[in-house]
C-alpha cells in the first residue's frame, strides 16, 4: 500500500468525540500516522506479520494503520472505554479483523508479566503534562518491557536528552527517526490559540 | 477477545502470586470471524504461547474442537494444524463474558469484546 494510500484510509478514521483533558486524549493525525506506519514497516519490516501492540491507542488510527499493513495482530491497551468503544467501531466499519483491544491502565501494569510477548509496540503516548509528569516514562519502561524487537514512540523534543539517559540506563539503544511538527488544534475550551505547534521526535528504541 | 491476547492477559490484584490462566465463565457470546491466515505467523506465535492455557479456554467456549493436548512435532510444516492453531487464536473472539482470577476469583468483565482489566484502588 503506498503512503497516500494508507493516508487517506487514515483520514477516515473516527476520533474522539469528547477528548478528555486529563487523559490527554488527542487523535494522532492522519498524516503523522501514516508517515510512522509507513517507516516501520518499510525501513524495518516492523509491522507485517508481526505481533504488535498500541498502548494507548485511543480511537484506534495506529492500531487500525498497522492492521491495513498486514500486522499478523494489533492488540490495542487503553485506559478509557469511551476512546475503545470508537475504535471498536472504527474497526468494524473498515472490516478489520486483526486487531484486538484491552482496557487497563498502563500507568499500574506489570509490565514483566507480558515481557517480550510483542514482536513490535508502536504508540503515542501521553506527555504527561496534565498532573501526570512522568507518565510518558511509565508508558516507555512498559513499551520496552513488553518488545521483542522495537518500540517506535513520539516524545516531546524538549525530553529527548531526558529519554537518551534512561535508555543508557535500561540498556536500550535510541535511535532519532525524525523530528515532527505535531499539530493540534484547539480542542479544548482553555485553548486560546487556534492551534500549536509542539516539537516531536519520532523515536525508536531497541535492545542494544 | 482473541484467544491469543487471552493466552497472555494475567491478573495483577494485590498479593496474588500467580493470576494466570485466567479462567473464562459465562461467556454468552463468541463469535468466529475470518482472519487471513498467515501460517508464518501462526508458527512464530506457537512457542510464545502456553498451549496448555489455549486448550483450556478454547475447551471452555466449546472451540477446542480436535486440537491436541500437546504440540505436534514439526508443526511449522504442518498446514493442516497450523490452520486449526490459526482459527482456536484469531478467529474465536470472546464478545461477552468474564475472565476469573484463579487465585482470588476476582472476575474481569468482557464486554462488546474488551474485556476490562482495570483494578479498584484497593486492589493495586
Amino acid at each position: 500500500m503506498k503512503l497516500k494510500e494508507l493516508e487517506s484510509w487514515l483520514q477516515q478514521v473516527d476520533a474522539f468525540e469528547e477528548p478528555k483533558i486529563l487523559l490527554e486524549q488527542y487523535p494522532t493525525s492522519p498524516h503523522i500516522s501514516a508517515c510512522m506506519l509507513y517507516t516501520i514497516q518499510n525501513t524495518f519490516n516492523d509491522i507485517e506479520g508481526k505481533l504488535v501492540a498500541d498502548l494507548g491507542c485511543g480511537c484506534g488510527v495506529l492500531s487500525i494503520g498497522a492492521a491495513m499493513l498486514a500486522a499478523g495482530l494489533c492488540v490495542g491497551f487503553d485506559i478509557d472505554n469511551d476512546a475503545l468503544d470508537i475504535f471498536r467501531r472504527n474497526a468494524e466499519e473498515f472490516e478489520i479483523s486483526n486487531v484486538d483491544l484491552v482496557q487497563c491502565d498502563l500507568a499500574s501494569l506489570e509490565a514483566e508479566a507480558y515481557a517480550k510477548k510483542f514482536d513490535t509496540v508502536i504508540m503515542n503516548p501521553p506527555f504527561g503534562t496534565k498532573h501526570n509528569q512522568g507518565l510518558d516514562m511509565k508508558f516507555l519502561w512498559a513499551a520496552i518491557t513488553m518488545a521483542k524487537t522495537a518500540v517506535y514512540s513520539l516524545h516531546k523534543t524538549t525530553t529527548r536528552e531526558h529519554i537518551q539517559k534512561k535508555a543508557n540506563d535500561w540498556g536500550v539503544k535510541m535511535e532519532v527517526i525524525a523530528e515532527l511538527r505535531y499539530d493540534l488544534p484547539a480542542s479544548y475550551k482553555f485553548h486560546k490559540k487556534k492551534s500549536v505547534d509542539i516539537q516531536v521526535d519520532f523515536l525508536r528504541f531497541s535492545k542494544a | 477477545m482473541k484467544l491469543l491476547t487471552h493466552n497472555m492477559l494475567t491478573s495483577h490484584v494485590k498479593g496474588v502470586t500467580k493470576g494466570y490462566p485466567l479462567l473464562i465463565k459465562q461467556a454468552t457470546e463468541v463469535k468466529v470471524n475470518e482472519v487471513d491466515f498467515n501460517p508464518q505467523f501462526v508458527t512464530r506465535m506457537i512457542p510464545k504461547l502456553e498451549w496448555s492455557a489455549l486448550v483450556h479456554a478454547a475447551e471452555e467456549l466449546g472451540q477446542r474442537q480436535d486440537l491436541p493436548d500437546e504440540l505436534v512435532p514439526e508443526y511449522e510444516n504442518n498446514e493442516e494444524f497450523l490452520k486449526k492453531v490459526h482459527r482456536v487464536l484469531l478467529e474465536v473472539e470472546v464478545i461477552e463474558g468474564c475472565l476469573r482470577c484463579p487465585e482470588s476469583g476476582r472476575e474481569f468483565p468482557i464486554s462488546r469484546g474488551i474485556p476490562n482489566m482495570l483494578l479498584n484502588e484497593d486492589e493495586v
